[in-house]
């Protein structure tokens, strides 16, 4: 699985990374950023919540 | 009786309830008994509000973020079917982006969002905790009964947004004076107007001074904006009111009002007491929010296009509410509803909205709470209503609730 972000489409909430620290960062204006698009398998359900929570629907999981 | 049966329609009369509805007596913490009901028969039905309008009222919390992550709905409230909590400002500016749609509402939002990332929010916790154990500290060299609200809960919030955008705390008494009246449903049209006025008079005079003078803070960002001709004075004056505002009343509210839920569920409470975990604490926070709803008018939305919700086609040009306190109480995503939790997981709560309006300050929001939560009963462990229930004034005459006093002992 792999993780897809839409930096264009986040507005910052800062969710994906109170869900999922070590996959999501956000850059100095607060725009997320991906640290890791094929996290471990352990990190699959925190990325599944940073997908569910995230207001802009700018996280995909996508098979690869 | 004949004539009736057969022409059901134009014999039924207007059924559309009102909105917003009374909440049950003694239940300050529950949504309105008639909300509940709504959603039990649809997710979507039509409500009829101030001004004799009928929207449509989202109940349901899957149709909710459905609507409130739909492009199609506007938060434009100068557009045709968009439902006013009570009769618009005359001649009153916008209140920055929260009243726009997109791509204006990105760019403006954009120029704020970088003092309200994680990690530069979580570089504040340690002044935010001194904050609170000062004001704690000043609240038990008192003795008698403490108004919370005015010791504790506003205080905070309004020391901490006061730094963030470099307004001078010592103006607050003025500032905090016009918010009130602003966010009052029951004050006319002309007072708001002329509260907003003021303080925006005052904003604005300030942003001038960071123009000439910039230091470091978030109204002096702003103000570069205007000085690179991203944004007029106007603008950058709204948006400076719109992080004052929201700065204020909604964290202080719920402070006090969750307070006040956590002193009647002393087993919740005891959970908070006993605790150093800051996973509980963070726990704690989200479903305080999930469980009491302080922005309780619903948020509001235009429709541009029809679309399709629930199986239920709402018309460009028609107007959309969506009641986040019932959504949040909603059995199909959250178990037992109006039970409350503490170690229950409720993040995907809708408190502050869903979308691309979502809360900018939530994580300032957060770090705040858990501060206030993991400090304030852990340090005054006998702390207690000092009246009846009966005699707390709740705010169901503000576009925010929450109580207006707390009187408080140890
Ligand atoms: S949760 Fe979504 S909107 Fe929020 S920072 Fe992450 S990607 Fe951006």
């Amino acid at each position: 699985m792999k993780v897809e972000l839409e930096a264009d489409k986040c507005v910052a909430s800062g969710q994906c990374v109170l869900a999922a620290m070590d996959v999501f960062d956000q850059d100095d204006d607060g725009i997320a950023i991906l640290l890791e698009d094929r996290p471990a398998p352990e990190l699959l359900d925190d990325v599944k919540e940073a997908i569910a929570v995230c207001p802009a629907a700018a996280i995909r999981l996508v098979e690869q | 009786m004949a004539d009736i049966l057969a022409d059901p329609v134009s014999q039924e009369p207007d059924t559309a309830p009102e909105f917003p509805m009374p909440r049950a007596a003694r239940c300050p913490f529950d949504p309105p008994p008639a909300l509940k009901e709504l959603q039990r028969e649809a997710p979507l039905t039509r409500v009829r509000l101030w001004d004799g309008s009928e929207p449509w009222l989202v109940t349901r919390y899957a149709e909710q973020r459905a609507v409130l992550g739909d492009a199609r709905v506007s938060a434009d409230t100068d557009r045709p079917g968009y439902p006013t909590k009570a009769s618009p400002d005359a001649g009153e500016g916008k209140l920055s982006f929260i009243m726009m749609d997109d791509p204006e509402h990105a760019r403006l939002r954009r120029m704020v969002t970088a003092p309200f990332a994680i990690k530069k929010i979580e570089a504040l916790r340690p002044a935010v905790q001194r904050i609170v154990d000062g004001l704690i500290d000043d609240m038990l060299a008192r003795s008698g009964t403490v108004d919370l609200v005015e010791a504790f809960a506003l205080p905070l919030p309004s020391l901490v947004i006061c730094e963030l955008l470099g307004v001078p705390y010592d103006d607050h008494a003025f500032f905090q004076d016009s918010t009130k009246t602003m966010v009052r449903t029951t004050a006319t049209p002309a007072e708001r107007g002329a509260a907003s006025r003021e303080v925006a008079g005052y904003l604005a005079e300030l942003l001038g001074k960071r123009i000439a003078d910039p230091r470091d803070d978030l109204l002096s960002s702003i103000a570069g904006r205007v000085t690179a001709g991203e944004i007029d004075h106007r603008q950058a004056t709204e948006m400076a009111l719109l992080l004052l505002i929201a700065g204020h009343e909604t964290t202080a509210n719920m402070i006090a009002l969750g307070t006040l839920a956590l002193l009647e569920h002393p087993d919740q409470l005891a959970l908070l007491r006993e605790t150093d975990d800051p996973k509980l604490v963070a726990s704690a926070v989200e479903e305080l929010l999930r469980y009491l709803h302080i922005t309780h008018l619903g948020r509001r939305r235009a429709v541009t296009e029809d679309i399709e919700i629930g199986g239920q086609v709402i018309r460009a040009g028609e107007g959309v509410i969506m009641a986040n306190e019932i959504a949040n109480r909603d059995p199909e995503v959250f178990p037992d509803p109006d039970r409350l939790d503490l170690t229950r997981d409720a993040r995907r709560h809708v408190a502050f909205g869903f979308g691309v309006h979502q809360c900018l300050g939530q994580p300032l929001a957060r770090m705040e709470l858990q501060v206030v939560y993991g400090t304030l009963y852990r340090r005054i462990p006998t702390l207690k209503l000092a009246c009846p229930l009966e005699d707390v004034r709740f705010k169901d005459d503000a576009f925010i609730y929450g109580v207006h006093e707390l009187p408080v002992a140890w």
